[in-house]
């Protein structure tokens, strides 16, 4: 368990791999990534109950995340490294020929952490489900955790997971919406409006939980600590947090432009002078 | 040749349930889940003897193929169940990312498949599913050919750690083969041997070659018949050694011209043992309604068509 400050000073040392990761990779999705660096953190070094030097593909006695939007490989494996399941200096292959850190996340070349294939949108909630559904199978009371877009909601198979896990009540999931109201071809107002996400979920028989600042430390733990303490009671539980795209970076915020666009080598110190130093160095 | 009797007229799904719950008997740790198909499909003894074993998805394909992926996760042997169309084609994707790629113990079983579902016509008769499963690497692809196959390929996809697509047909087929036979994935079965030719055939004809192969003896022609169970991985040792016997190859699927058992025969042929070849399989073209026993007589499914073919490939020997 690490302090706030602790929590804050990695999630800043993150954000810098992020930028760093993408400009190097010269491709990578980095707003995204750094709207959801306060919840991957605090995810891997507060949240989960999980041990990354035991890393088993069954998780048993271990929590679970799957990361349903996989194209914020950045966050994830930066927060990933940084928690121990393989060495920080790794995250200089990101995107390379050869390398266990693929564009989007993959079983197929052994990096520990990763249980499963995502990027193809609206898939990860499902397999989610079933692990859950495996967990109470296999008598673990273990979590499992799964993160989304929100934009990923527009697929129709969240809903038809949506609508499963509410009827079956699968209790042991927090499925977690990165609300930023951004996607690629704009916002989601208008792409697709959203509506009222709270209600829509409420009506499939979740219990949900809103965080009004994503970017704030202190409100994604007690977010997440509500979210925690609602499970084991019939529901599945859904944490919409709201976030802004490109947080840290102020030409980078607010904006879908950095959705699936990099730094040029240029701007990434402008970027990273506003983002600052932290003690834990580069990788 | 060889006989064969035909001990019963019986679906090849009744045998993938028959197998299903063996395989729970034998495994704990096989689990079903179905779309709102329990009965279609024959999952419905399974879901009664293993009911905690069990999960029904509602009618939401996507959905299940990746409750499936995730828990094979925790240990579990998932085998789904739907019809052949939308558990292959509908969620293609869907098995891509989590089931083939993400490398996953999950058994896609798709009944219904063919044109010799019949009646509910072109919508749900897939003739592109054996195309679509063996495209996707570490994909395993069994199409059974009787009821007594179809349990035993079962309890051999259960066995087997990997994915792995089972095509399943609907309708009453003549049941033949040895109930004790082992299915052994990726060892092709001789049913009979011959020299004039060789006849390679699939899932519900394999009976229409073996009575093909009995009208070609009246003729004098001896046809070789081997039953490909496996089109995935494909038991190419067996193909070259027969096709290099005979020269002349005959393949039979109840399955499109394209992508099918015919093109995997026909690329292994091409590469090392060049032999002229016939296909007996369904052209470029959607099926129709109509009984199971009109569709595979219009669509030339049948033993004369696989005599008429021999005969044009013995033709060009």
């Amino acid at each position: 368990m690490k302090t706030l400050q602790e929590l804050q000073t990695i999630a800043t040392q993150v954000r810098r791999d992020i930028l760093r990761m993408t400009t190097a990779a010269k491709s990578g999705h980095p707003g995204g990534s750094l709207g959801t660096a306060e919840w991957f953190t605090a995810m891997q070094f507060n949240i989960m109950d999980h041990d990354p030097a035991h890393f088993t593909m069954d998780g048993q006695g271990q929590d679970m995340l799957f990361v349903s939007q996989g194209h914020i490989t950045p966050v994830i494996y930066s927060t990933m490294a940084r928690r121990g399941y393989f060495p920080v200096a790794e995250l200089a292959t990101f995107r390379r020929f050869g390398t266990r850190l693929q564009g989007h996340p993959s079983t197929a070349h052994g990096l520990p952490g990763i249980r499963m294939a995502s990027g193809s949108l609206g898939q990860g909630l499902s397999v989610g489900i079933g692990a859950a559904l495996g967990k109470k199978m296999t008598c673990d009371n273990h979590l499992v955790y799964t993160m989304h877009g929100d934009g990923e909601l527009e697929e129709g198979q969240i809903w038809e997971a949506v609508m499963f896990a509410g009827d079956k009540g699968v209790d042991n999931l927090i499925a977690t919406v990165d609300y930023n109201r951004q996607q690629i071809d704009g916002t989601t107002e208008q792409v697709m409006d959203l509506g009222d996400l709270k209600a829509k979920f409420e009506a499939f028989k979740w219990k949900v939980v809103v965080v009004a600042n994503g970017n704030d430390m202190q409100q994604v733990l007690d977010g997440m600590a509500a979210a925690k303490a609602m499970t084991g009671k019939g529901s599945p539980v859904a944490v919409i947090l709201t976030t802004k795209m490109g947080y840290g970076v102020d030409f980078m915020q607010d904006t879908n432009k950095y959705h699936g666009a990099v730094l040029s080598a240029d701007d990434l110190p402008k970027a990273l002078a506003q983002i600052g130093e932290t003690a834990l160095g580069d990788y | 040749m060889t006989h064969y009797e035909i001990k019963s007229q019986k679906e090849l799904r009744s045998g993938f349930g028959e197998g299903l719950v063996e395989a729970g008997r034998q495994n704990e740790n096989v689990v079903a889940l179905t779309a709102d198909v329990c009965g279609s499909v024959k999952i419905d003894a399974f879901a009664k003897e293993f009911p905690q074993r069990f999960v029904q998805c509602g009618i939401a394909e996507a959905n299940m193929v990746g409750i499936a992926a995730g828990l094979s996760l925790c240990g579990k042997i998932p085998f789904l169940g739907g019809f052949a169309e939308f558990v292959t084609g509908r969620v293609y994707d869907q098995i891509r990312q989590v089931v083939a790629y993400s490398n996953k113990n999950v058994k896609i079983c798709g009944s219904h498949a063919g044109i010799s579902l019949g009646e509910d016509g072109a919508t749900h008769q897939t003739m592109e599913d054996i195309a679509l499963m063996k495209a996707l690497p570490n994909m395993t692809v069994l199409v059974p050919c009787d009821f007594n196959q179809a349990k035993q390929a079962t309890l051999a996809a259960a066995r087997h750690e990997g994915p792995v697509y089972l095509r399943l047909g609907r309708s009453k087929m003549p049941n033949f083969t040895d109930e004790a036979a082992p299915f052994v994935i990726g060892k092709a079965q001789m049913l009979n041997e011959g020299s004039d030719v060789s006849i390679f055939a699939c899932g519900h004809l394999v009976w229409e070659a073996l009575e093909a192969a009995k009208q070609l003896e009246t003729q004098g022609v001896k046809a070789e018949v081997i039953n490909i169970h496996t089109i995935k991985p494909l038991d190419t040792e067996a193909i070259i050694a027969s096709a290099r016997k005979t020269r002349a190859v005959v393949t039979c699927e109840e399955h499109l011209f394209n992508g099918g058992l015919g093109d995997s025969v026909a690329q292994t042929l091409a590469l090392h043992c060049p032999t002229p070849m016939e296909y007996v399989a369904v052209d470029d073209r959607f099926g129709e309604s109509g009984t199971p026993d009109e569709m595979l007589t219009n669509y030339g499914l049948r033993a004369t068509n696989i005599v008429e073919k021999v005969n044009a490939v013995l033709k060009r020997k």
